[in-house]
């Protein structure tokens, strides 16, 4: 089972945060910060596992992440995991994101939370690896991307319009932070069919 | 209108969106907190206005507020508001929402099933994928009951898309709500074999979930997993299966031997490395598995160790980790192939990464011997220097005392090595675990007698240095280690070289700042030196010395007199008096050096931790009875402050107590004495607990003369290095030793040579420097052993160790018990509470009754297997216990029984297949039939009656005894839905308890072919009348379908003839005459229960439809396609709503006269009273008002809201029914309807 799935940047502000079980909104923020303070003084070079489950649920939970560009993304796993598995299932996350948004970058992760989540609904549901399949998600996606632009219509018209506009006048939306320029190395693993 | 809708997108366009409020909190860095607050003040007006659009995009920023840290729960409401939304943006931003801030306390979770129900069955595949997902975040025990049928449905949904989530959601549904696990369980085991390989992952997914916490009851699953292992080729199901493995092969080690082969040539094949390492990890499980029985596996364990090398050298750290991870659990059962990797992993020691160190570390603890420990512990000793950080630092200190105490100090082969390790370890700057090493010194120099000498001069050293341990105040926690020297020097000082000096350093003036406990134990022990030198200086001439230190105690002690301490301050005044008293004696030149030391005479012995727990409990002894009757609460009050110390709160001792309690005090105490002396299980104070030395031997084991010259009094310098260099020397020179002797063909053994224990002679070829005796901890008498580590009662997972077995062997053989079914929306609270209780058989026609009453007790054995081992399993659920409780009471008596009915009416109709409409009348709920029999013989059908039907002749004897039973039961009944079905229950007829009364059922047959039988249960469940719906009311059908061939059933289609009044409700976009799929296919022998809709709009007569069910049936070499008709029979009684009334309402309803009069009068009754009352409130749905006597009112009220009322008298075998109505065509019917009822009896 997955525990948590946490996205924040390096300075720990909360991009992202997927609790599998309920906490208060303290306790998250509590264990974003703790779990941040654990994987920022971590080398680059380092292993990509932390026993740090006290944070949530007993000790038997790991914390597995990976480190791209400016942001960590943190999964908190029970033994049921396979530690190699969930590596590879960050990965595939970020490449979907990186289809789905065309070179990802935080600011994508930032403006679009609801995208980003609907996008891990399709991998994970409750806690469980739901797909692993790179295709198969961005295919789901895009359906429900189809529909909701379908019930947008023309009425959703305008407001595109306007929120293309205020997009204009925003001078900080540089895409510089690009995961894709950014190798990651992955251990030798073939990608989950 | 229409420039209202543009005004308002208009105005929806300048309302701030998502990005807007992420781009605002952006440009207000310096406010954040009161930008937000206006955020949300204007999340707030939006959520109040009617454009669902507005209230969708206020729930989307709530969201990213709840991201960062927000409490949301205010908006519960619209978020469910948003959730209902038609559109498919909205509802998955409203569902986002929910399964971000939604929980088990959420009360407006109760709002949301409906709308859940709703979207799941919605026909746009997204809809019921957003409305899953939320789901798997927010699902409540409620939630899990009320929707795991509609859930199970989706399991076999056309779309894989819909049925990998179902699939993997179930899982969520059985930890929330175990009962359903059985049920569920047949159908999610076909899913591991789905086309899809997506669902067929998630199905593996779930079951291993499950298999993790219980795995005994799914091992009857390995060899379908075994197939899937050598068949799949996805790396993320293999993973899971083989992590499965791992978990069962503990319990089967057959299963282990068979695995053994294609994991070897998986490890071999693969080149994922995250399999390759599952697969080693199960090797190993197996391995140890197998362990016990099977040897001869060198070959597999050489193979994990060989790749794990091969991960441990790789120079991704991952995979570094990793290997060390699984070298440790090989560790545990083939040391030996992992020690001959040491080198390895020493070299792990210096890696950067403190995971890593950490793991290796672990490993190290399993790897030393008596050969390499103090090799290993200098390592280790050499990295607590370098250690940057005390974490890591702390973590080595611990590892070092856990390496060299573990299994009762089995390694060490010289112990003064070890005093000078834990000596070194106090310089350490900083670190917590000052207590961890205080606690070994004492641990050691208790325990190892030989080492008491060394030991004491070496802490002697200690506190004469103890101003560098505590010099800097931020040291304080390895002052700890001040304690333990202390009092080791106190204990055992006769082998203190100078006492005086030592005596002297515990006496000065600095002690005072150190922690109060501290200080209690160094006066404690200065009193103990105080004898020892005493009693060196006695006989001396020369009492100077003596008297010297009689004069230093009675300087220094009153510093600690004033101590703030109050232990502190109680022991130094104590003996402050004492040494005074002494002075007093010496200087008369008395001699009282043996008096004092007397004071503590005898020795102590270490208590094992757990001798407490394990006293036992004398025969006899209640622990629970009251030795005294408890005092009232005031009292009990009065009694606190004696626990504290008196002089904390001398005002409160004083005021409260009275001398009468006093005196109580006093005699109780002597009670307690008295009783403690007589009991020989109280660990007494007194010396008697010397007698584990007179242990044969333990005394007569020399002490070790060591010559070493090891220099001990520079604190400054490490010293074990030293005892390395010399062991490694006694080594040798034993080894010479040894050879010589083996020359002169073994000799005697050395003095000190190993005489109890060591080991076999190739591992242990070193013998230890000092007799090792190890004094065990003490015990009580009697101890029993036990293990203590039950498992968390709070763990979810116990409730799903259900026995999964009977429902895999196959299809068969009836999978599961009735009770087990699931909850379906007819079978919500309303109707249970309903006088379903009691409920009598009913459309069985006496003449197949008999026909089939053999069939029958085979059935039933059958059947009460199935109910035993479910009530077994059901004890089991002790945490469910009210849910448990509802089933055990109150299902069983339906669902056995309408099994009985099925049974019984199958045969004359089972003939032919074209003969498939039931004749209406058996058919129909309102013509219930009562077999003759019941009456006399009611136990006959009881549900109770567990007891097999070999029993029949004893039954008669038991019968009394089953009444007895019954009426607890009943009163259990009573009681259970009393409390929620309001006084109707309370009155049902059974206050009295005259006569059991026959169950009832309510499913009836509804038509059967050969291949299907449909049931079809009468207590059709209303709807609400809601919105748009106002002028027509939902009936909804629950209608089982029994598959009664070896063929598989599939693609079934339900279609009925619509009429005016009453039609089929059919998904949007379906014609009005197409049919509706059956959402689930029928493998041989099941049944499965599915829900049809029903509008009505006038309810005042009676209605039959006709319907058709077509279905296909597979066999392995055909298919074909079946039909089969049916009628549909909407009673008048189904429309009626089983509503308590009170009687005074009742009265003014009658009173009211708008209600118009009929009446009705039955011959012939012969049954009592309260059976006839319970029928028409179970058949008709009627409640009682008031009974008195012969005589009741009863009421009930229609969907559409039209009173009924009746008065039923009796006597002699007449019934006469007097009834009022505002609807007289609805009552006649309603009469007709009784009518027939009663006419069947």
């Amino acid at each position: 089972m997955i525990k948590a799935i946490l996205i924040f940047n390096n300075h720990g502000k909360p991009r992202m945060s997927k609790f599998y079980e309920h906490y208060t909104e303290d306790t998250e923020q509590q264990i974003i910060r703790e779990t941040f303070h654990l994987v920022s003084k971590r080398d680059e070079n380092v292993c990509n596992f932390l026993e740090g489950g006290l944070l949530i649920g007993g000790s038997e939970n790991k914390l597995i992440y990976r480190h791209y560009a400016t942001l960590y993304f943190v999964f908190c796993v029970d033994s049921s995991e396979s530690e190699l598995g969930i590596l590879d299932l960050i990965q595939v996350f970020v490449e979907t994101l990186d289809k789905c948004f065309e070179n990802v970058c935080e600011l994508d992760l930032i403006f679009h939370l609801d995208k980003v989540h609907n996008i891990l609904a399709e991998m994970v549901m409750g806690g469980m690896v739901l797909e692993t399949n790179m295709s198969e998600i961005i295919t789901q996606v895009e359906a429900q991307g189809k529909m909701e632009k379908s019930e947008a219509g023309i009425a959703g018209a305008p407001a595109r319009a306007v929120s293309a506009v205020k997009n204009m006048n925003l001078p900080e939306m540089p895409k510089n932070i690009n995961i894709g320029d950014i190798s990651i190395k992955v251990p030798n693993l073939p990608s989950f069919k | 209108m229409a420039l209202k809708i543009v005004k308002g997108s208009i105005d929806r366009m300048f309302d701030k969106n998502l990005q807007d409020l992420v781009r605002g909190i952006r440009n207000h860095k310096e406010d954040e907190a009161k930008y937000i607050s206006t955020c949300i003040d204007e999340i707030k007006q939006e959520l109040k206005q009617d454009n669902i659009a507005v209230k969708a995009n206020a729930v989307c920023k709530l969201t990213y507020l709840q991201m960062l840290g927000y409490d949301v729960s205010w908006a519960a409401f619209n978020i469910v508001e948003v959730m209902s939304s038609s559109k498919f943006t909205f509802k998955r931003i409203g569902y986002l929402a929910a399964s971000q801030c939604f929980h088990e306390g959420t009360d407006v979770i109760m709002l949301t099933t409906n709308q859940i129900r709703k979207d799941l069955s919605s026909p746009n595949q997204y809809d019921t994928g957003v409305a899953l997902t939320g789901l798997s975040c927010f699902v409540t025990p409620d939630l899990a009951r009320d929707l795991a049928n509609d859930i199970m449905t989706l399991m076999s949904h056309t779309k894989p898309y819909i049925r990998k989530k179902a699939v993997l959601i179930m899982y969520k549904v059985f930890l929330k709500y175990p009962e359903s696990l059985r049920p569920a369980f047949p159908r999610l085991k076909e899913k591991l074999e789905d086309p899809d390989p997506g669902v067929q992952s998630a199905a593996v997914n779930v079951i291993c979930e499950l298999a993790r916490r219980n795995p005994k009851n799914y091992l009857s699953l390995a060899p379908l997993f075994f197939k899937l292992m050598t068949s799949s080729t996805n790396n993320w199901v293999l993973i899971k299966i083989i992590k499965l493995f791992g978990a069962l092969t503990p319990l089967e080690p057959r299963l282990g031997k068979k695995l053994i082969e294609p994991l070897t040539n998986l490890i071999h094949s693969t080149s994922a490395m995250s399999l390759l390492y599952e697969c080693v990890n199960t090797v190993i499980a197996v391995l140890i598995s197998l362990s016990s029985g099977m040897p001869n596996h060198s070959a597999s364990i050489q193979l994990c160790v060989q790749k794990l090398r091969i991960l441990i050298e790789d120079s991704d750290q991952n995979l570094k980790y990793l290997g060390l991870l699984a070298m440790s659990k090989i560790l545990k059962t083939h040391p030996k192939s992992v020690q001959s990797h040491k080198d390895l992993i020493l070299q792990c020691l210096d890696d950067k990464d403190e995971s890593i160190r950490l793991r290796a570390l672990d490993l190290l603890y399993g790897m030393v011997s008596k050969k390499n420990l103090m090799e290993i512990v200098k390592k280790l000793m050499l990295h607590v220097d370098k250690a940057e950080g005390t974490t890591y630092r702390d973590e080595l200190l611990t590892k070092i005392i856990d390496i060299c105490s573990q299994s009762n100090y089995q390694y060490i082969t010289n112990f003064e090595w070890y005093i000078s390790i834990l000596v070194e370890l106090t310089r350490l700057e900083g670190t917590r675990h000052g207590h961890l090493i205080a606690s070994q010194m004492l641990d050691v120099a208790i325990r190892v007698k030989a080492i008491r000498g060394f030991a004491v001069a070496q802490m002697a050293t200690l506190l004469d240095n103890a101003h560098l341990l505590t010099g800097n105040t931020q040291r304080n926690g390895i002052c700890e280690v001040l304690y333990a020297a202390a009092w080791i020097c106190g204990e055992f000082s006769e082998h203190l070289e100078d006492p005086m000096q030592t005596l002297e350093a515990m006496l000065r003036p600095k002690v005072a700042t150190l922690p109060g406990h501290i200080q209690a134990v160094y006066v404690q022990n200065a009193a103990k030196l105080f004898a020892t030198v005493l009693q060196k200086h006695e006989g001396e001439t020369d009492s100077q010395a003596a008297q010297e230190t009689s004069q230093l105690l009675i300087d220094r002690l009153p510093l600690f007199v004033q101590s703030a301490n109050l232990e502190v301050q109680e022991r130094a005044s104590c003996i402050l008096q004492l040494v005074k008293y002494i002075q007093k004696l010496q200087q008369k030149n008395v001699e009282v050096a043996e008096e004092v030391t007397a004071l503590f005479a005898g020795e102590l012995n270490p208590v094992a931790p757990k001798a407490q727990k394990k006293v036992p409990i004398p025969e006899g002894l209640d622990l629970d009875a009251w030795i005294n009757e408890p005092p009232s609460e005031s009292e009990s009050e009065d009694e606190k402050p004696k626990a504290v110390f008196a002089k904390e709160e001398p005002k409160h001792y004083r005021s409260r107590n009275t001398e009468v309690d006093e005196k109580e005090l006093a005699r109780r105490r002597e009670v307690r004495k008295q009783e403690q002396a007589n009991n020989p299980f109280y660990i007494k104070a007194s010396p008697s607990s010397q007698k584990v030395y007179d242990a044969p031997g333990v005394e007569h084991i020399p002490v070790v003369q060591i010559d070493l010259s090891v220099p001990l009094k520079v604190p400054g310098m490490p010293m074990s290095d030293q005892y390395l260099k010399l062991e490694e020397e006694r080594q040798q020179k034993e080894k010479a030793e040894r050879k010589k002797k083996e020359k002169k063909k073994k000799r005697e053994k050395r003095g000190k040579g190993r005489k109890a224990d060591s080991g076999p002679e190739s591992e242990e070829d070193i013998t230890p420097a000092q007799h090792v005796d190890i004094v065990t901890e003490e015990m009580p008498e009697n101890a029993l052993p036990s293990d203590d580590d039950d498992k968390d009662p709070n763990d979810p997972h116990r409730a799903l160790d259900i026995d999964l077995d009977n429902l895999l062997s196959g299809f068969s053989s009836r999978p599961l018990a009735d009770s087990e079914k699931l909850p379906v929306r007819t079978h919500r609270p309303e109707v249970l509470k309903s006088p379903a209780e009691d409920r009598v058989s009913e459309s069985v026609p006496p003449e197949t009754k008999k026909k089939s009453s053999k069939e029958k007790k085979e059935k039933k054995k059958d059947k009460e297997k199935d109910r035993k081992r479910s009530k077994e399993e059901k004890k089991k659920k002790k945490k469910h216990k009210e849910v448990e409780e509802e089933l055990l009471e109150s299902q069983p008596e339906e669902p056995v029984q309408s099994e009985e009915t099925k049974e019984a009416a199958a045969p004359p109709t089972s003939t032919s297949a074209e003969e498939v409409t039931v004749p209406s009348s058996a058919v129909e709920t309102s013509s219930a039939a009562v077999p003759e029999s019941e009456p006399d013989e009611p136990k006959d059908t009881e549900p109770e009656d567990t007891k097999s039907s070999k029993h029949k002749k004893k039954k008669q004897k038991k019968e009394k005894e089953e009444k007895e039973k019954k009426k607890k039961k009943r009163h259990h009944h009573h009681h259970h839905h009393g409390e929620a079905g309001g006084e109707d229950s309370v009155q049902n007829g059974t206050v009295e308890e005259e006569e059991p009364l026959p169950p009832m059922s309510n499913y009836s047959v509804l038509a059967e072919n050969s291949f299907i039988k449909m049931m079809r249960e009468d207590a059709e469940q209303v709807y609400d009348i809601q919105g748009n719906h106002q002028d027509e009311s939902k009936v909804v059908v629950s209608i089982i379908f029994e598959n009664k061939s070896d063929s598989f059933l599939k693609s079934m289609e339900f279609n009925v003839l619509d009429s005016l009044n009453s039609k089929l409700q059919r998904p949007e976009g379906a014609g009005p005459h197409d049919g509706l799929t059956v959402p689930f296919q029928l493998p041989p022998g099941v049944s499965n229960e599915a829900r049809f809709v029903f509008s009505v709009q006038s309810i005042v007569m009676p209605q039959k439809l006709k319907g058709t069910l077509t279905f296909i049936v597979k066999s392995d070499e055909s298919s074909t396609h079946e039909k089969l008709d049916f009628k549909l029979h909407f009673t008048c009684t189904s429309y009626l709503i089983t509503t308590p009334c009170y009687s005074d309402a009742y009265a003014k309803l009658l009173e009211s006269g708008d209600l118009k009069g009929s009446s009705l009068r039955l011959e012939g009754i012969n049954m009592p009273f309260h059976h006839l009352l319970a029928r028409i409130c179970f058949h008709h749905h009627f409640s009682v008002v008031e009974r008195i006597d012969s005589c009741a009112s009863m009421y009930s009220r229609s969907i559409q809201g039209h009173h009924v009322c009746l008065l039923v008298k009796t006597s002699d075998q007449t019934v006469s029914i007097d009834a009022k109505c505002d609807e007289p065509s609805l009552l006649g019917n309603v009469l007709d309807e009784l009518k027939q009822t009663f006419s069947k009896c």
